[in-house]
């Protein structure tokens, strides 16, 4: 177990009325890929501008490895931020941008020029000292941000949101290359998203975030396979969440019809919720499936078909490499390890489900 | 549809070459001409006698002073302001137009009760044990007179142009490592440059050719050369010499309009 | 730290308005020297019901600043809007011309206007300050309107076109709303210059035509008649009280931008 880098303990931070994080608790271990992930308006930037050294939380404490330093302004801190919209300053050339940081750090001309020449080369902008920021596109002032960070050598790098602007294509060669980056520096990334793709693909460890409260912590897999809430598993991926009760372990209730899974613990008779992704869903012959339903809509999505099936009074979302023709018959079949069954939300924030919000 | 745009610009074209620059050719031809219509550097070249490079020089000076002392004191309001986070930008504008409102040479007399040897201020002063300030008719008054009536023009421009820094930037350099007196002299204060620039053309180029606020506070004994070209054109009827001074004191107005150009290419640092 | 920088503003806001503060005092002056305090009276303000001098060069100032805003306001928008469609190398040009009256020093605006009038043999008066207002405001409207102009997104006018609106209607419909508050602002500030204005209008003047900064400027050496002060204090606070009820009623109908306001610049 590696040590914690950074701790948030209790935070809380309001602006007015309005709660952003209510008795937020964290740690971020070294070298871990960590990225809070939600909604707009979720806390997760909040929470990194805490961090960071921009917001002071109303109470709770900031931790680094150990020492509190909540109350430490950002530039005593050991971290480095890169923002949303790449904050480059506009009245300096590339160089001078990457250099400010060591240059108030009053590094030798010598070891700066190397910095500089290293980062460029490391973010494969080569050649790019002379150029003014708004000559650059947007991946380019991108990655000079990034560049600018991480000569000072930070324990952790903070990225806000930092591909959000960035067109799809040039999103996904900068994930690759964020991740090239950080096995090969070593630092700890902590990443503000709202995209969960982004999350799934970069993270060693996701934090889904909703209304202020932390949802779920774990692993890009477990975030997908066990989401613990019906938030979670609709705001990762495609999913069909359906109220269904808990007959006794490793049996349940689905639109009427008993379903085997391989869940236990959730009592006997208890409504509960079933999340069941979309590929998970196998149609068979009516005569083979646990549930008879008719396919009512049919859109090709390139590596997949998208059908949805009326069954059970339920519209099943199914991907599906086969095509099933609208007005089909079809049985619908699901392997117990594939349903995942999770509790009813206890609370009413936590049903709030801000999707929309977008 | 944009050609069809494009002529809606005639009426204030035609207004623009009429009422601009026809005017201004024609301060160019009688400067260059005599009573008899020859043409002529003299009146040019009469800026040079003693009597107007005096007047000339004390105007640079005195102007320059008040410049600097406006962007002494507009700076720091300006960046106040800034930090109040008043949402309200139309709030702070309103103030400092608000007093444009009363008239302006009202505005300026006034300086003078309130400067007099048993004026208000000299009364405070007297009640504090301080010693009293006797610079009425002075050069110092008519500098006093042209911070009081070009200070708003230098902190609109300033706080404007604050408001427009992307605060991300300042806190990335923040997060390089600048503490606040670094942040300020690397970041904050060359970004505002345009607003700095803009708010010295509009204090420099009214104070350099006033003619009433010395007029007003300096008695009649301290000549700018304003009140040197306003005497050839409503006292001497001289146009010719007076157009001649007007020439060359557009040139030092020429310049700063270039300076400022060169600073404020987006126009970022309007007042507006 | 806090302390101090509410000092400093406060400081400047003395410098700011002691002498308005100064002019109402003398305006309430039974003494008619400026220099002593001869007791509380309101005479003056009765006074400058007969004055028909004062009355009349009041007048002149207002039709003058209403007219030439008007005016200026109408020409300017269009103009703007033309200009804002330019290419970059005319548009360039034009707003170049734009800027000199305003950054072209007032005394050699009003000199060579006044050389221009009088080549054209027009008798100087109401007329030639008029135009001369008029054109020293211009400027004053195109630059608050283009930047409103700046902020349109384009799509807007070409969907109202799409939609089957005539290039007029869509402009009245679509442009002309959202450039408003520049067009308004832009007329207000036009306004108040030529209110302010003395230099331009004592250069393109004449005889007998009097505006009130013209009519302050000559009692200067004969001593200000006191009806003016009071008349300044009765225009001022008529300001006042009028942008304090814009003011308060503006904030009134928006809380819930402001609130908006506040939340994102906390975001940020």
């Amino acid at each position: 177990m590696k040590e914690k880098l950074i701790d948030l303990v209790g935070i809380t931070k309001s602006y007015g009325d309005n709660i952003v994080l209510d008795d937020l608790n964290l740690y971020i271990r070294e070298n871990e890929f960590l990225t809070l992930l939600g909604p707009s308006g979720c806390g997760k930037t909040t929470t990194l501008r805490i961090i960071g050294g921009f917001e002071t939380p109303d109470k709770g404490a900031v931790l680094s490895n150990g020492r509190d330093i909540t109350k430490l302004p950002p530039n005593k801190r050991q971290l480095n931020t890169v923002f949303q919209k790449y904050a480059l300053f506009p009245h300096m050339n590339i160089a001078e941008n990457i250099a400010f940081g060591l240059k108030i750090k009053n590094k030798s001309k010598s070891y700066i020029n190397d910095k500089i020449k290293y980062a460029l080369k490391l973010v494969n902008l080569d050649g790019f000292e002379k150029r003014m920021p708004d000559s650059l596109s947007g991946g380019q002032q991108q990655r000079i941000a990034i560049a600018r960070a991480i000569v000072n050598e930070p324990k952790v790098l903070l990225l806000d949101e930092p591909l959000g602007a960035l067109d799809l294509k040039l999103r996904q060669d900068m994930q690759y290359e964020l991740i090239r980056l950080k096995n090969e520096l070593g630092i700890t990334f902590i990443y503000v998203t709202h995209d969960q793709e982004e999350a799934l693909t970069m993270s060693d460890t996701i934090v889904v975030m909703n209304q202020g409260y932390i949802q779920q912590i774990g692993s890009p897999e477990s975030i997908y396979n066990e989401p613990e809430n019906a938030f979670v598993a609709d705001f990762i991926g495609d999913s069909n969440i359906i109220p269904s009760t808990m007959i006794r372990d490793e049996l349940v209730n689905i639109l009427g019809v008993q379903f085997a899974c391989v869940d236990k613990g959730f009592g006997t008779n208890k409504p509960v919720d079933v999340v069941i992704r979309p590929e998970d869903v196998e149609l068979v012959a009516p005569e083979n499936g646990t549930l008879e339903g008719t396919v009512t809509h049919l859109i090709f999505k390139g590596v997949h078909y998208e059908m949805e099936v009326s069954a059970g009074g339920f519209e099943w979302l199914v991907h599906s490499t086969l095509m099933h023709p609208v007005g089909e018959k079809v049985g619908i079949r699901v392997d117990p390890f594939n349903i995942q069954i999770m509790n009813k939300p206890a609370s009413e924030d936590e049903e709030a489900i801000g999707i929309d919000e977008q | 549809m944009n050609n069809k745009k494009k002529y809606l610009s005639t009426p204030y074209v035609f207004w623009a070459v009429s009422f601009i620059i026809i005017p201004l050719c024609m301060i160019f031809y009688y400067g260059l001409t005599d009573k008899t219509g020859a043409f002529t550097l003299e009146n040019i070249g009469a800026m040079l006698s003693p009597e107007h490079s005096k007047a000339l020089l004390l105007s640079l000076g005195l102007s320059f002073l008040s410049t600097v002392i406006c962007l002494l004191l507009a700076y720091p309001l300006a960046m106040i302001l800034h930090g109040m986070n008043v949402n309200q930008h139309s709030f702070i504008v309103f103030i400092f137009i608000l007093p444009m409102w009363m008239n302006f040479l009202l505005r300026t007399l006034a300086w003078q009760t309130l400067l007099e040897k048993t004026g208000v201020i000299n009364s405070v002063l007297a009640f504090l044990h301080l010693p009293a300030l006797n610079i009425i008719n002075t050069p110092s008054a008519i500098v006093l007179g042209m911070v009081y009536n070009f200070l708003p023009f230098m902190v609109l421009p300033i706080y404007n142009v604050l408001g427009k820094i992307d605060i991300n930037v300042i806190n990335a350099a923040r997060d390089l490592g600048a503490n606040g007196i670094q942040t300020f002299f690397k970041i904050i204060f060359p970004l505002s440059l345009p607003g700095v620039i803009s708010g010295i053309t509009m204090v420099f180029v009214p104070a350099l050719t006033t003619f009433v606020i010395s007029n007003l506070l300096g008695g009649s004994k301290i000549l700018l050369i304003g009140n040197v070209i306003e005497q050839e054109f409503t006292q001497a009827s001289n146009w010719h010499l007076g157009s001649g001074l007007s020439i060359v004191l557009m040139v030092f107005i020429v310049i700063n309009m270039i300076l400022s150009s060169i600073f404020d290419k987006d126009g970022e640092g309007s007042m507006l | 730290m806090k302390l101090l920088k509410r000092f400093y503003i406060i400081l400047i806001f003395i410098f700011l308005y002691a002498p308005i503060a100064a002019l109402m005092v003398l305006s309430f002056n039974e003494s008619k020297t400026r220099s002593k305090w001869g007791g509380f009276t309101w005479k003056w303000y009765l006074s400058l019901m007969d004055d028909s001098i004062i009355k009349q060069a009041l007048k002149n100032t207002l039709l003058l600043a209403l007219l030439s805003a008007l005016i200026a306001t109408l020409i300017g928008t269009v103009a703007a809007i033309s200009i804002h469609s330019m290419k970059r190398r005319s548009r360039n040009i034009l707003l170049g011309i734009t800027n000199i009256p305003m950054l072209n020093a007032e005394i050699v605006t009003g000199i060579s206007l006044m050389l221009l009038f009088i080549t054209l043999n027009m008798r100087l008066g109401f007329t030639t300050v008029l135009l001369s207002h008029i054109t020293f405001n211009i400027p004053y409207v195109i630059l608050s309107v283009m930047p409103r102009l700046k902020q349109l997104n384009p799509n807007t006018y070409e969907a109202a076109l799409d939609l089957g609106a005539s290039p007029l209607y869509a402009f009245f419909k679509v442009i002309f709303p959202d450039i408003l508050p520049g067009v308004c602002s832009g007329f207000l500030m036009a306004f108040t210059m030529s209110l302010d204005d003395f230099i331009i209008t004592h250069f393109t003047k004449g005889p007998g035509f009097d505006t009130l900064s013209t009519k302050i400027y000559t009692q200067v050496r004969k001593g200000i008649k006191p009806e003016m002060y009071a008349l300044s204090t009765i225009i001022f606070v008529t300001v006042l009280i009028l942008l304090l009820l814009v003011n308060f009623t503006t904030n009134r109908i928006n809380p819930a931008d402001d609130k908006r306001q506040k939340k994102q610049t906390a975001e940020t």
